[in-house]
């Protein structure tokens, strides 16, 4: 089940770089697992650690107080290239609920509502300047409030971001798509029955005939 | 009113439009691959949900397998672990499924247009971002994350809010050597990484009227390195050509009333794009990549850019940075640079078509010395027609290997990976940092630029290769 997301008050970790993309953020050689849990420590691995498995000491999530960020800024295009839930589910284990950057990858910026992530898309100018308050680190906590749609600056100010409706009140009550769905079963089942009476030609992959 | 083809194919699989606008969109066709089912099936168990339309569901495993001999078991305890994963799963949930050593075995986007499971006008998704492939068919097809893989799975539908529309014209006809994947790199390098976000991209024009499906499919399996949702094509007498005959097409009869409505599956005359963009076809080189993006695409003959002619501080930082990493100098000649590794394969340039053309380059000259080449088929059926034609001997004797089906090297979650500092001349989709192993230097290139630097042991005009 999903955690709910109202308000968050956290550590912002800088990172002032474009495209980063989920093979960064999670490269495939830890996607062999068969559950959600456990990605957080190679989450930017290549980034973070070095072949022997010691940290970079000057990756920005391998310095205090970063090591207990909960929130990312950074730059355009975040979460570009493969589809893996994967990248989102290292954020989430590593600790992050909230990204902000100008744009995401689509795929990405689905997954995160997905998984109680809040994705915020903010103009550049804003970025910098909060990562510039996300330099300041421990000094600088930024709050994000979804329910009034703002982020907080540390001196007080505050900045509007949209979100869409549905993804902020399933955000909000922690809610599972899946089961908001299923409320419409019996049009998808009237949706079933029409096309097979009027579009019969319409093939199906049947078991007995797959080797 | 005038409508897109992707309006027409939306329009088609909307269940039922909710009050602020997001649609329960009806999903025609869900493949499965080991990678980002298990977490889905494990959520259908926990809550007690059933698969929906197994009759609509197809699995294969792909990014997981090693290409070498079938015959052996497979040693990586965690790969082998998440490929009997999928096929307990599968059992359990009545799943048709390609068996890891039957000739139906291959990588899911090489496979469903194969098999004819994808077909035009369908909705098609896996859990994979390279699903945009199977728009060549003149299908919306996307990528989507585990979460909703569990979502198609419970209810063969998709919460979703249309895409923006965008068309993209390749007008006149490419020159020769010129391949489906120098026309895609193009559009890369213009409208860049994010040029596509939000929209379906919809390709036209006469250069891609005249392209083979395989090379449809190239186009559309890298649109999601342009940010698009997804890549479409109208289908077209190509597209039925192709349909007709295979394994889950629809047949006789049923093949005709199929026709018939695909027809109609064309954007119609006045229809308004959010986005347009055209390039002219002749103006396209044999093009290459040589940064970690897959927007950092130089033509053959072109130069590896300058950190100090960028006006903007960031993009001259990252540019250097991206100079360090795949060992070049700022303003060097890409031709000439030496390779350590030609990896021909992936969804995007393993098909029979694509073998053709790395063939034909490798018939009669041999790897240089100190290069491995390898040649991955798409597919079982792809090996096995590249064998009948005598492909599998021209690269044999030429010093390629010759591999068996799967994801290989474009992706290093498999025995096939890059060490540390080779450079790689791959027909693969992506050149990330690390994407074809830790340290691997990415650039992709056709198949044909890539035989040609495997024999030549250096990137070189693949025109001056004839």
């Amino acid at each position: 089940m999903m955690d709910k997301f109202t308000t968050l008050t956290a550590i912002a970790a800088p990172m002032p770089v474009e495209n980063i993309d989920t093979d960064q953020i999670i490269p495939a050689r830890f996607l062999k697992t068969i559950q959600r849990s456990g990605l957080g420590k190679n989450a930017f691995a290549a980034q973070r650690y070095n072949e022997d498995g010691s940290e970079k000491p000057e990756f920005v999530l391998n310095r205090e107080p970063y090591r207990q960020a909960e929130i990312l800024v950074t730059l355009d295009n975040f979460g570009c290239g493969s589809s893996r839930e994967h990248a989102p589910w290292a954020l989430l284990d590593f600790g992050i609920r909230c990204v902000i950057a100008p744009s995401f990858a689509d795929i990405f910026f689905n997954n995160c509502f997905k998984n109680g992530i809040l994705p915020i898309r903010l103009p550049r100018e804003i970025c910098e300047s909060l990562m510039e308050d996300a330099q300041m680190g421990a000094n600088a906590r930024i709050t994000i409030d979804l329910k009034k749609q703002v982020v907080q600056r540390p001196d007080g100010s505050t900045i509007a971001f949209e979100v869409d409706a549905f993804r902020k009140h399933m955000l909000i009550e922690g809610l599972d798509d899946i089961g908001q769905t299923l409320q419409h079963d019996s049009a998808i089942a009237s949706f079933e029955q029409k096309r097979q009476k009027d579009e019969s030609w319409r093939p199906t992959i049947v078991m007995e005939t797959v080797s | 009113m005038a409508r897109t083809l992707f309006d027409k194919i939306w329009d088609d699989h909307v269940v039922e439009r909710l009050p602020d606008g997001t649609c329960i969109l009806y999903i025609d066709r869900h493949l499965l691959h080991e990678v980002t089912s298990p977490q889905a099936f494990e959520g259908l168990r926990m809550s007690g949900r059933r698969l929906r339309r197994p009759d609509a569901t197809v699995a294969v495993v792909d990014h997981n397998v090693p290409t070498s001999d079938r015959s052996l078991p497979i040693e990586e305890p965690e790969s082998r672990l998440q490929i009997e994963t999928l096929e307990k799963n599968v059992a359990e949930f009545g799943v048709p499924y390609f068996k890891l050593r039957s000739k139906d075995q291959g990588i899911v986007h090489v496979v469903g247009p194969e098999q004819g499971i994808s077909l035009p006008g369908m909705t098609i998704v896996c859990g994979d971002s390279h699903t945009s492939t199977h728009g060549a068919m003149g299908a919306l097809a996307f990528g989507i994350g585990t979460s909703e893989v569990e979502h198609v799975m419970a209810t063969q539908t998709l919460l979703q809010k249309p895409a923006k529309n965008m068309r993209i014209t390749v007008a006149g006809q490419v020159g020769p050597g010129v391949t489906a994947k120098d026309i895609m790199l193009a559009i890369i390098g213009k409208i860049g990484t994010a040029g596509g976000t939000g929209h379906v991209m919809e390709f036209a024009g006469d250069a891609i009227r005249a392209l083979d499906m395989a090379g449809r499919m190239t186009l559309c399996n890298m649109s999601i390195e342009a940010g698009a949702r997804a890549g479409l094509i109208a289908p077209d007498e190509t597209t039925f050509a192709y349909v007709e005959g295979r394994r889950f097409a629809p047949k006789g009869e049923d093949f005709e009333k199929a026709c018939a409505y695909w027809r109609t599956l064309t954007t119609d005359d006045g229809a308004v794009f959010d986005t347009e963009v055209t390039l002219d076809a002749a103006s396209i080189q044999p093009n290459l990549t040589w940064g970690t993006s897959p927007e950092d695409v130089i033509a053959i003959d072109g130069v590896v850019p300058d950190p100090a002619s960028c006006n903007d501080p960031a993009r001259a930082r990252q540019v250097q940075r991206m100079l360090d990493y795949m060992g070049l100098e700022a303003g060097q000649k890409i031709a000439g640079t030496k390779i350590d590794v030609a990896f021909i394969g992936s969804c995007t340039n393993s098909r029979i078509e694509d073998l053709r053309s790395a063939a034909a380059i490798a018939k009669g000259r041999h790897v240089a010395p100190g290069v491995r080449a390898m040649v991955v088929p798409g597919s079982g059926h792809v090996k096995a027609a590249a064998e009948a034609e005598g492909l599998d001997q021209i690269f044999l004797d030429a010093g390629f290997e010759w591999r068996e089906a799967g994801c290989s090297m474009c992706l290093g979650m498999n025995p096939d990976k890059l060490t540390s500092g080779q450079r790689c001349a791959s027909t693969s989709n992506r050149n990330f940092e690390g994407r074809q192993g830790p340290g691997g230097r990415t650039h992709l290139c056709s198949p044909a630029m890539a035989a040609a630097a495997a024999v030549t042991g250096c990137f070189v005009d693949v025109r001056e290769m004839a």
